[in-house]
């Protein structure tokens, strides 16, 4: 924003945060209102700066895995999957088919986790105070499976360079099977409380109203770009592992505002479900690890993957110089540049709406501020 | 000596009146505390956990707990605020909420003092709680509390218009503002009220979650806001009384609601002769629990648990036996079916509160001025001419049918 | 788009592990000063690629799928043979057209892992990002991501990269920008709005001046940092001692 509006003696400048709870972090805005309506946003970020990039620099390319499981740290399988996807890339190395199906299952059951994180506090922000309950209890089936299969719930550190590190456990294809029998019916449930409730429509729709045009000049990408009716999910444009034999839909939404997001997010979730019982389908014995040597040492070269990761596209620029370490690590978060478009979607709204936006754009700080 | 007593009390309006006021005083305390804790029961188990476990068997004795924490919790008055309203609004506040029970029927002939203007002291006194909210948040010296009054005290007095005029309606068809004479209009009417005004009724209850706050208008108190709400500034005992304030509002809405529109102390078909075997409900309710309450300590595998619930049957079998003497049954039974229809309503509270999301203020407003009121004025206007025309409408049916 | 595998596996430096599929090669990134190998590698360069003198420093080794650009869908890895590792020249109808409008501006289009780049002179920045973003230009209307790379011992050290999408093509395209420390970049946020807090982190990042930002100033660190913590001479275990002293009320590096 402009200095020189802010020393207009009409308008208030409201603080909100760095600790409030309803931002989702360490995050603060700087809100200009004119009486109760919104004139303006500005966020100031960087209190969870951790100079993620400058440790890459630091570590060696297997050594850095698990630190990018602290970004977005509520999705981390899918933060792991950009990150060594990119390297393998970089070496040119295929994964056998076994390890894709065992990435994708995690990555949309992460997907789905992230959704329910998203949910319960979306809701809970607009002053629904169950579904975090019913979302959390879900959830908690996730990150079973997780701690299960890898060790850890939260940052997972689930995939390495190559492959897999652990092999499927016994009985992981029942329980995933059993996960997506008893999670649809639960999606249902959701929307029996939301989705229909006057309530939940009026403090939604036309709430944070973002144009497709608009989004793509803000780089706005994942579920808030499709709530504005642009169908582009990277799963589908530009495949990785193997997302291209699966089938699966792409939900988009119409108006680009708050309540075609939160349709947008229910329907990913069935799709995820989807894939998931295909991929379980597909999983066939076989090495869960590609062709890659004790020591990583890519050849000479820069190299940009991004995944659909739940909250947007998360894209990673390595570049290597042929040592072990590499040269310059570049995370392209998707909550960051998302959350600029906070700015054109709250214009004119009042301040309990800027909450339900701040919910709806699905950020998380560790992936601003890395 | 105890029959002089008795009579002697009796006599005596004043004393009589004293004796009763401290009854319901008493009573009405321990509801509310014990309304604290069912919300939160009631809410956990909605929300898949269990709420309040620890202080005593099954959290009973939470209450207490809360209680005794806010008593002796150290005094804080912000610097610069007025230290004589800071005192005295949440004062304003309970006085109003409690004033008003002196005119509520328990039951036939229980209720404080049934003065012929029930209705209007009723609208009257509980509007004088707003000032409790103003002058608690003007006193704090703090502008999110002033900000969250003065929005608070806005929907307060936009749904006082709604449910007076819901109320309205009510009155044209008792012809009465007395409490006593509404529930016998009922009685001899042979229907119960919300039946001949459901608009009303939706009416009222929608206005009354929102004259208490609750979800889902309890935006000047939600805490993901910016602003807090009037009692930031209050802490213990001060802040225990406001806390108190609102839930004795909810139980006195919910009082208003059943005498007006369902019929009070009266059980279900009162007027119904035949359905006189009804009047055998507090035995079997208080016998079905004696049995609820031991499935659950059957089914319990903690011993201290399972004698706890056993006893708990015991004391329900207990309390279930003077029921069998007919007089102590027909005694029971006014307040027996009050109290059951004001626990349906208190429930209903607690449900909106898991289920709804919030409303805007913006749209909380434009919710009791542009649908409520007009509604129950259409609804005032559409009663009266019914009423007007009702012997020439008796005429016109009872030539037909 | 030449399908070339076949290399010497010329070790370059370092390159120890047998195992390792992809082979190094020269022009490696500016740490190495590379003899470049391009030469045996590439056959007649497909001519197109102007200036794009394959050996140029910072050009990495190419890799072997031949997917032309506008094709969806790249694998991470194809199964090639013994492929060698190195940038390829590549050569396009869209790199024609650029040659022509903007003559000069474009040089070392090279293509390595499916994904062209090529660099661009910083004059002419700003209209070859307006013709890319138009629809002549390919339709590039996603600024994917906008970062920096410290090559300290470069001339011109710092390294703008813009990633570029154009969701009608369905295709990818990185532009590089070669500049020093005391110049500065003329920025992008008229041609993509994305650019705004991106460039605000290059600067925050690697003190790259932009001219025409709307709002430059740090995004992660302090206002008041001094020192740009992703360039190569800041030590990762340096802080600025006096913020810390005087905001924290510690020493720093506790």
């Amino acid at each position: 924003m402009p200095e020189a509006t802010f020393l207009d003696a009409n308008e208030l400048v409201i603080n909100m945060g760095p600790q409030h709870p309803a931002t989702h972090g360490v995050l603060r805005v700087k809100l200009k209102l004119d009486g109760e309506r919104v004139l303006g946003t500005e966020c100031i970020i960087g209190y969870l700066h951790r100079g993620v990039e400058k440790i890459a620099e630091n570590r060696t390319y297997a050594q850095f895995t698990p630190y990018v499981d602290r970004m977005d740290y509520c999705a981390a399988v899918t933060n792991g999957m950009g990150y060594v996807e990119a390297v393998e890339k970089l070496l040119g190395v295929e994964i056998p088919p076994r390890a894709q199906y065992t990435r994708m299952i995690l990555a949309e059951l992460q997907r789905i986790a992230s959704h329910l994180l998203w949910l319960g506090t979306h809701a809970l922000d607009i002053g629904a105070m169950t579904p975090v309950f019913y979302t959390f209890r879900e959830r908690e089936e996730i990150l079973k499976i997780f701690e299960e299969y890898c060790g850890a719930r939260l940052t997972t550190h689930a995939f390495r360079i190559g492959g897999l590190q652990y092999d499927l456990y016994d009985g992981f294809e029942r329980e995933v099977v059993k996960f997506c029998d008893y999670f649809l019916p639960k999606i249902d449930e959701y929307e029996q409380l939301l989705t229909k409730n006057r309530i939940w429509i009026n403090r939604t729709r036309n709430i944070g109203i973002i144009s497709g045009e608009d989004a793509i000049a803000l780089g706005v990408t994942g579920p808030v770009l499709r709530g504005s009716g642009v169908k582009w999910d990277i799963r589908k444009a530009q495949p990785y592992e193997a997302y291209d034999k699966v089938e699966f839909d792409v939900p988009i939404g119409e108006h680009g505002d708050t309540y075609d997001r939160y349709i947008v997010r229910m329907a990913e979730m069935r799709q995820s479900v989807r894939i998931i019982r295909q991929c379980v389908e597909r999983l066939a014995p076989g090495p869960i690890f590609g062709k890659v040597g004790k020591v990583i040492k890519p050849p000479v070269g820069e190299v940009y993957h991004s995944i659909e990761a739940p909250k947007g596209e998360l894209g990673y620029y390595v570049v290597s110089d042929g040592t072990v370490n590499p040269y310059r690590v570049r995370v392209r978060p998707p909550s960051l540049i998302n959350l600029q478009a906070l700015d054109i979607m709250s214009k004119g709204h009042l301040i309990a709406d800027i909450v339900a936006i701040i919910g709806t754009i699905d950020i998380v700080l560790g992936e601003v501020d890395r | 000596m105890l029959d002089a007593t008795i009579k002697f009390v009796f006599a005596t309006p004043l004393l009589l009146a004293l004796i009763k006021i401290l009854i319901v005083f008493a009573v009405l305390s321990g509801i509310v505390a014990y309304l604290v804790l069912m919300e939160r029961k009631v809410l956990a188990f909605m929300q898949a956990r269990l709420g309040p476990m620890r202080v005593g068997p099954w959290g009973l004795l939470q209450p207490v707990a809360d209680g005794i924490k806010l008593l002796i919790k150290e005094d804080i008055i912000p610097a610069g605020a007025d230290e004589w309203l800071f005192l005295l609004a949440p004062a304003i506040s309970i006085f109003a909420a409690f004033t008003v029970f002196a005119v509520v029927p328990f039951a036939g002939n229980f209720v404080v003092t049934d003065i012929n203007i029930g209705l209007l002291f009723i609208l009257a006194v509980s509007s004088l709680g707003i000032y409790g909210i103003i002058l608690g948040g003007w006193a704090s010296n703090s502008h999110y509390p002033l900000l969250g009054a003065l929005r608070s005290s806005a929907q307060l007095v936009s749904y006082e218009v709604a449910a007076g005029m819901a109320l309205v309606g009510v009155l044209l068809i008792s012809n009465s503002l007395s409490m006593v004479d509404m529930v016998n209009r009922q009685l001899s009417m042979r229907v119960w009220n919300v039946f001949l005004q459901p608009l009303a009724f939706v009416i009222y209850v929608i206005a009354a979650v929102a004259e208490t706050n609750r979800n889902p208008f309890d935006l000047p108190e939600a805490e993901s806001e910016l602003t807090a709400g009037f009692h930031t500034e209050y802490s213990g005992f001060r802040f225990a009384l406001y806390f108190m304030a609102e839930y004795t509002n909810m139980v006195l809405v919910s009082c208003i609601a059943v005498t007006l529109f369902l019929g009070g102390w009266l059980r279900p078909f009162a007027s119904f002769t035949a359905l006189d075997f009804l009047k055998f409900t507090p035995i079997v309710a208080f016998l079905g629990a004696a049995a609820f309450v031991l499935w659950l300590g059957l089914k319990s595998g903690v011993a201290l648990e399972r004698y706890f619930f056993m006893a708990l049957a015991a004391g329900f079998v207990v309390l279930a036996i003077p029921l069998l003497y007919p007089p102590v049954l027909n005694a029971i039974q006014g307040i027996f079916w009050f109290g059951a229809k004001v626990l349906v309503f208190l429930y209903a509270f607690i449900w909106y509160r898991a289920t709804f999301p919030r409303y805007r203020y913006d749209q909380l407003m434009d919710v009791g001025w542009r649908w409520m009121i007009p509604l129950a004025m259409a609804n005032l206007v559409v009663t009266a001419v019914g009423i007007y025309y009702w012997p020439w409408l008796k005429a016109l049916l009872s030539r037909w049918v | 788009m030449a399908d070339e595998k076949k290399e010497p596996p010329k070790a370059a430096e370092g390159a120890g592990s047998p195992a390792q599929k992809s082979v190094e090669e020269g022009g490696g990134a500016s740490p190495q000063a590379k003899p470049d190998a391009a030469a045996p590698s590439k056959p007649p360069a497909p001519a197109g690629v102007g200036g794009g003198a394959p050996g140029e420093p910072a050009k990495p080794p190419a890799a072997a799928p031949p997917k032309p650009p506008t094709a969806a869908a790249p694998k991470p890895a194809a199964p090639a043979a013994k492929a060698p590792i190195k940038p390829e020249p590549w050569s396009n109808p869209l790199l024609d057209e650029l040659q022509k409008r903007f003559p000069g501006a474009i040089s070392e289009a090279v293509i390595f892992r499916n994904m062209p780049s090529m660099n661009v002179a910083k004059e002419h920045l700003v209209a070859v990002c307006q013709f890319l973003k138009g629809a002549e230009g390919g339709a590039y209307t996603l600024l994917t991501d906008e970062t920096a790379a410290d090559y300290p011992k470069r001339e011109k050290r710092f390294d703008v990269i813009y990633h570029l999408y154009s969701f009608e093509k369905n295709n990818r395209l990185r532009l590089r920008v070669q500049v020093s420390a005391e110049e500065k970049v003329p920025s992008v946020t008229g041609v993509w709005p994305t650019a705004n807090w991106l460039e605000r982190e290059i600067y925050d990042m690697f003190g790259v001046v932009y001219e025409g930002h709307p709002d430059l100033k740090r995004i992660l660190m302090p206002d008041e940092w001094v020192g740009h913590p992703l360039r190569k001479d800041y030590d990762i275990l340096k802080q600025d001692e006096a913020w810390v002293k005087a905001n924290l009320g510690i020493k720093s590096g506790q």
